[in-house]
């Protein structure tokens, strides 16, 4: 069968290659090129060695929005996965309504990040202006509504797949733990989470390279101001490139590094939370 | 219906915590829908109210009917927004579909190291975030004619292939190969056995994956505004268009827009929810 099959490579792999080459391979072999090089379109590039990294990592906006972008991600994935968990144990309960309260926790998670920003900015600002407060006043408040935005976006999400989870757990095993007189806190941490590792695995990786990444919502609710106070690395490598001429190259070299930190964050938490997998 | 035997299989709680549960997560409902309840009321407020006051309800002083919307949809051409997302989404996900799960099955059925290294490139570039090639692509996507809701079909089918190979791959390997061979006994072609026997069993899959491109490509503003700009605005390069474009923003048009963006993707929600769901948990567990 594999031989009839072969022959069909133009129809059936051609197109998604082609579009994939266009789309994806060539702009990605070419940024990295163009990061050791100096240009202004992708056709006048001369080669200046490191000197675009030596520019991104003696850049002080560069690490600004670094430290920034960590400090998010760790207060975002922490208080979306745990809100997220809680919820989801709650909804499994058989109580009265689940499936409505299902329906409008996610429902958030369709609206799209610069609607989103919009939404959070009208809100924010309205509660901060009861005390003479707004958003562009402090980073600070750029800070914290990126982090409620981002839970209001991710909770409903990441509580579908963790009520998945739980819903593959046999009823038995959580039966056998209550008559060898586990209390109620000793089963949820010792049958419950390790039988959910999957969902956490993957939960872990959805919101860790989400909001590492995120770019509309922080371009609508703060345009990263006050003074780049809350300019997160997705949007200083936008700004690098479209708002500084000249240093496109230098853009492009932050792209790496953020390519790379990323790559490196996935593939470690992968494979740190399989390890904790229970094997069925 | 396996759904419903798992929740019944679930640990069910006394009714007296049960009723504690259900308020609590009442009240947690209300402050999910809250911000977009406010936005909705604001849509009919005038414009010098809205910042000042954005939980004052509107009265007779404030209220304005449909004025923001009809200014706001003459000022962001809303309308023509609105058919370019539906446009672009639309033919982008049927095409992804399609392509995608071709490419998934002849990868799984042809094995050799070309398809190999083929599979772990489509893996790799879901890991890669848009900022690494996005100079790189809109500059691509010019010289070739891309630029233009056509074009920039190819460039999501590109874009999003990795994460729907990757889906459609996990899936077909579960197809099992008997019922394909003994297809192609009965004198079927490679062409018909896909279409007729495997496209169709893969119709669950199809639905997860044509929901998670669907929501990514109607919201998507970076790719399309880099390849578009605003010569075929989507309807987030609309909104974010009303905040740039003028001096100070005009609320009023601001909470309309919002509101007519938010409409349809809850009308569509509700009217799909239980595939939309099911889709979200499927994607994931393949993950």
């Amino acid at each position: 069968m594999e031989k009839s099959v072969k022959k069909y490579f133009p129809l059936f792999v051609l197109p998604t290659l082609v579009a994939f080459l266009i789309a994806f391979l060539v702009p990605f072999l070419l940024g990295i090129v163009l990061s050791f090089c100096k240009f202004t379109t992708v056709t006048n590039a001369t080669f200046v060695g490191i000197s675009n990294y030596v520019k991104a990592f003696a850049n002080e906006d560069f690490f600004n929005a670094l430290w920034f972008t960590v400090k998010f991600t760790v207060v975002s994935v922490i208080s979306v996965n745990v809100i997220a968990f809680v919820l989801a144990l709650g909804l499994t309960k058989g109580i009265k309504g689940t499936n409505l309260f299902r329906t409008v926790f996610f429902m958030p998670n369709l609206i799209g990040g610069i609607v989103l920003g919009y939404i959070w900015q009208i809100i924010i600002n309205g509660v901060l202006g009861h005390f003479g407060l707004t958003l562009s006043m402090d980073g600070k408040y750029g800070f914290w509504g990126l982090v409620v935005l981002m839970n209001w976006q991710l909770i409903g999400y990441m509580m579908i797949i963790y009520i998945a989870g739980l819903q593959n757990i046999s009823p038995e095993l959580i039966e056998a733990a209550k008559i060898d007189g586990a209390t109620k806190l000793q089963t949820l941490f010792n049958v419950t989470i390790p039988m959910v590792m999957p969902s956490v695995t993957i939960c872990l990786f959805l919101t860790l390279t989400n909001s590492f990444k995120l770019f509309d919502q922080n371009l609508a609710l703060t345009q990263g101001g006050p003074a780049k106070s809350t300019t997160m690395l997705a949007l200083d490598i936008y700004n690098t490139f479209y708002g500084r001429m000249g240093w496109e190259g230098v853009g492009q070299a932050k792209a790496v590094i953020f390519f790379i930190i990323v790559g490196v964050l996935a593939i470690t938490q992968l494979v740190l939370t399989r390890r904790k997998e229970v094997e069925n | 219906m396996a759904e419903k035997k798992k929740q019944e299989q679930t640990m069910e709680v006394s009714q007296g915590t049960g009723m504690i549960l259900t308020i609590l997560f009442s009240f947690l409902a209300i402050a999910f829908l809250f911000p977009i309840v406010v936005v909705f009321y604001n849509s009919f407020k005038s414009k010098l109210y809205i910042s000042d006051a954005p939980f004052a309800l509107p009265n007779s002083e404030t209220f304005v009917g449909l004025k923001n919307f009809i200014g706001g949809i003459a000022k962001t051409n809303f309308i023509h927004a609105f058919f370019n997302t539906a446009f672009i989404t639309v033919f982008s996900v049927l095409v992804i579909v399609l392509f995608t799960a071709m490419t998934a099955w002849y990868l799984v059925r042809v094995k050799n190291k070309f398809t190999g290294a083929l599979y772990y490139l489509f893996v790799f570039a879901m890991i890669v975030p848009f900022q690494m090639v996005m100079f790189t692509m809109s500059k691509i996507a010019n010289m070739l004619y891309l630029d233009n809701p056509l074009g920039i079909i190819l460039i999501y089918l590109g874009f999003g292939a990795g994460q729907s190979v990757f889906l459609f791959t996990g899936f077909v390997k579960a197809v099992p190969l008997e019922i394909e061979e003994a297809a192609m006994i009965d004198g079927c072609t490679p062409i018909q056995t896909f279409f007729m026997i495997v496209l169709p069993m893969l119709k669950p899959t199809a639905i997860t994956v044509a929901i998670l491109n669907a929501m990514w490509i109607w919201n998507d503003y970076l790719l399309p505004y880099l390849i578009l700009g605003t010569d075929y605005p989507t309807i987030s390069i609309a909104i974010q268009y009303l905040q740039g474009g003028y001096g100070s923003i005009d609320m009023g048009a601001m909470m309309a827009m919002l509101v007519l963006a938010i409409v349809p993707i809850i009308i569509f929600y509700l009217t799909c929810q239980k595939h939309i769901i099911k889709g979200v948990a499927a994607g994931a567990v393949k993950g």
